[in-house]
């Protein structure tokens, strides 16, 4: 909830990105934000660092909320691709779809993604929780090396691809699992993360029971001549 | 001769060019263990480079400065295009960036000692911002690589300008690499890693690719840090007259350009030695681009691979560079390769001046080695000391020849100063032939 109850707008019909992006950085600023008519421009509410209430009240479009440490961001429209990129700390709600490389090398917070995500979901995160109701594209998971992500419908080719210590939980299809990827027993500590994660998401529709878990087979860890056709 | 009646004179065993040594012993080395070869260092290999252009000197159509007296600047800037704090060196010659991983701390540390000393800068690398280099260095490029490992929105304020890389001389097209024996707990920790596993680095960066994305990637990196801080953007030399114009299209500040020779952590022997252009060959296009643009030294252009000396980076700068990287050229300065430590590579099967496997982690220099008792070995501060002795000498041999051509500030060195002493040095850098007026490509003799 909000510390200040006044309502502070930035409408990006009168005013630009810049003025947006340092209003929101500067140590003064505190409370719940409403950014108007986003109409998909780049780098929305990028670089914050206080525990703000920003909403986009519309499409945005590359890096939205990037390297976000903090802050919640709710997005009320589609997202363009790295959104979330690099996130530290705090959330970042998509209420729409999103684009490639959602929540890429991401190290902490939550992002959630009501709507699909597309290709490279997560790749290369490196801590960070991510929840998508609808499907992720290709390549998902790619070189992720430690958080989870929760794909409540289908994953496209390559799954997980090169990964490493990152949990992947998928209650859909696999379409297929990239290099190095397997499914995993799913362990009493995986449902009760998958449980936290749902519950945090919002998610009640189904129960964690009816994901499957992958991960890293751990087979490209230290370099064998034998397995030289998946480097 | 001590040769029998009957039996005919033999030929001496004769070694083949096309199987030389280093040759055979590779095949040898390959059929029996299935893998490629992994080392450290750049090129090996003789390639056109600086040694091929020579400084004309002032005479009577010219007249030089006086050695002692006459002042030769050497001061830069670098990031005045669109960065809210450019910076400003003494020195155009700057420590390239080197990952704490590859690199022990104290080597970091040294770096930025000696750096800071003679008023230059140095420059994080794969595996993210140690507090030691930050405290250590007055000036910090923070490098923004496809890995991301280590990478933090706090760091990126911290840093005195951001580098996104997008390849390297030794290996333009390929990620990195470095071997489990040098993922020490603090180094997996920094990326997130398990420890001891060989970690592998993308070579395409996680969320953008190609020009339009990059500058989308470089508004967001200004926005992040309140435009601030210059934004440099770091190439392998492979096509660089497109890949500079891209890059400055896509909103640098500065480029950097490394060449083929350009030293690496670990990387296959076969992409360091058949990969990407001797920088030799790519300054000129470099500069052409820019000038192209109407930018040439509005955008900084920084060049390195196989730096040496005050000499290689005045006749850098005088093709057009505005300043130089060094990476090898420091590791030695810091005690790589030194001859008191033969004893310890003849263990490691090797000799002073031909160590190359830093990926082994075993460096019995304490630099590229993630070993706590062989890091120790390497003072932090006399090795800065070490590396602002070399920096200094770089600057004065470089001013000497500035001075001999009648330059009274490094900048001012221009390609008419210089002639080429090859054909191919000639054709790379439309420098003309020595004592001709010509060089390939144009009309006449
Ligand atoms: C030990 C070592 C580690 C390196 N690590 C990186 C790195 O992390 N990122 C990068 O862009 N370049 C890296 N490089 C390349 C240097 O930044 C630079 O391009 C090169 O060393 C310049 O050529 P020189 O070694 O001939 O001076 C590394 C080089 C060396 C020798």
């Amino acid at each position: 909830m909000s510390a200040t109850l006044e309502k502070q707008v930035i409408d990006l019909h009168t005013s630009t990105v810049r003025v947006l992006n340092s209003t929101l950085q500067s140590e003064d600023a505190t409370g719940a934000w409403t950014i108007l008519h986003p109409e998909g421009r780049h780098s929305l509410a990028v670089g914050l660092t206080a525990p703000l209430d920003v909403t986009i009240d519309g499409q945005a479009g590359y890096y939205a909320a990037g390297m976000n440490q903090r802050a919640n961001v709710v997005i009320k429209g589609n997202a363009g691709p790295g959104v979330a990129e690099n996130m530290m700390s705090g959330s970042v709600h998509v209420e729409g779809n999103a684009s490639m490389a959602a929540g890429a090398t991401a190290q902490g917070g939550l992002l959630v993604i009501d709507g699909d995500a597309g290709a490279r979901c997560g790749i290369s995160m490196k801590g960070v929780s991510i929840v998508v109701r609808g499907s992720v594209g290709h390549m998902s998971g790619f070189m992720a090396q430690s958080g989870n992500l929760v794909v409540c419908g289908d994953a496209g080719e390559a799954l997980g691809d090169s990964l490493y210590e990152a949990r992947l939980f998928v209650r859909g299809t696999v379409k297929s699992l990239g290099a190095d990827c397997e499914e995993k027993k799913m362990t009493d500590e995986d449902l009760a993360i998958l449980k936290d994660l749902l519950k945090e998401a919002g998610i009640t529709d189904y129960p964690a029971e009816s994901f499957r878990r992958y991960g890293s087979a751990r087979r490209l860890y230290n370099f064998n001549v034998d397995n030289a056709s998946a480097y | 001769m001590s040769q029998n009646k009957n039996s005919p004179p033999r030929t001496a065993p004769r070694f083949s060019a096309t199987f030389d040594v280093n040759t055979i012993s590779e095949i040898q080395r390959a059929a029996a263990t299935g893998i490629y070869d992994i080392r450290g260092a750049g090129t090996k290999r003789k390639l056109p480079h600086f040694d091929d252009l020579l400084f004309l000197g002032a005479s009577v159509s010219r007249y030089p400065l006086e050695g002692y007296r006459e002042r030769c600047d050497t001061d830069v800037v670098l990031g005045t295009r669109f960065a809210k704090k450019p910076i400003r060196l003494k020195t155009p010659v700057t420590i390239a960036g080197m990952s704490f991983g590859a690199l022990s701390a104290q080597a970091k540390e040294a770096l930025g000692r000696g750096a800071s000393a003679v008023g230059t800068s140095t420059t994080t690398g794969d595996g993210g911002m140690t507090p030691e280099e930050r405290g250590h260095s007055s000036t910090l490029v923070y490098q923004y690589l496809p890995s991301r490992y280590g990478m933090n929105p706090d760091d990126l304020r911290r840093a005195d300008a951001i580098e996104v890389v997008v390849g390297q001389g030794a290996k333009p097209g390929g990620g990195g690499m470095l071997l489990g024996q040098k993922i020490s707990p603090r180094v997996a920790k920094m990326r997130n890693l398990p420890e001891g596993i060989d970690q592998r680095s993308a070579c395409r960066h996680p969320d953008w690719t190609g020009p339009d994305d990059l500058e989308i990637k470089i508004e967001e990196l200004r926005e992040i840090t309140n435009w601030e801080k210059p934004i440099y953007v770091k190439v392998g030399a492979s096509r660089p007259y497109y890949d500079v114009s891209l890059a400055v299209k896509a909103g640098a500040d500065v480029i950097v350009l490394d060449g083929m020779q350009g030293g690496t952590a670990a990387t296959q022997e076969v992409f360091i030695e058949h990969v990407g252009l001797p920088i030799l060959s790519a300054i000129r296009s470099a500069v052409q681009a820019l000038q192209d643009l109407g930018l040439h030294r509005q955008v900084q252009l920084i060049v390195s691979g196989g730096i040496r000396s005050g000499a290689d980076m005045a006749k850098a700068l005088a093709l057009g560079a505005d300043a130089v990287a060094i990476g090898t050229a420091a590791l030695i300065a810091l005690g790589d390769q030194s001859p008191d430590l033969a004893a310890e590579y003849a263990k490691l099967g090797t000799v002073p001046g031909a160590y190359d496997d830093w990926q082994e982690g075993r460096d019995p220099a304490g630099i590229t080695t993630q070993d706590p008792e062989l890091a120790a070995r390497l003072d932090p501060i006399l090795g800065g000391r070490r590396i602002a002795n070399y920096l200094s000498v770089m600057t004065m041999e470089a001013q000497a020849i500035a001075r001999a051509c009648g330059k009274s500030h490094l900048h001012n060195l221009e390609p008419e100063d210089l002639v080429s002493l090859t054909m191919e040095a000639a054709a790379m850098t439309k420098i003309p032939l020595a004592g001709t007026d010509w060089y390939p490509g144009k009309g006449g003799f």
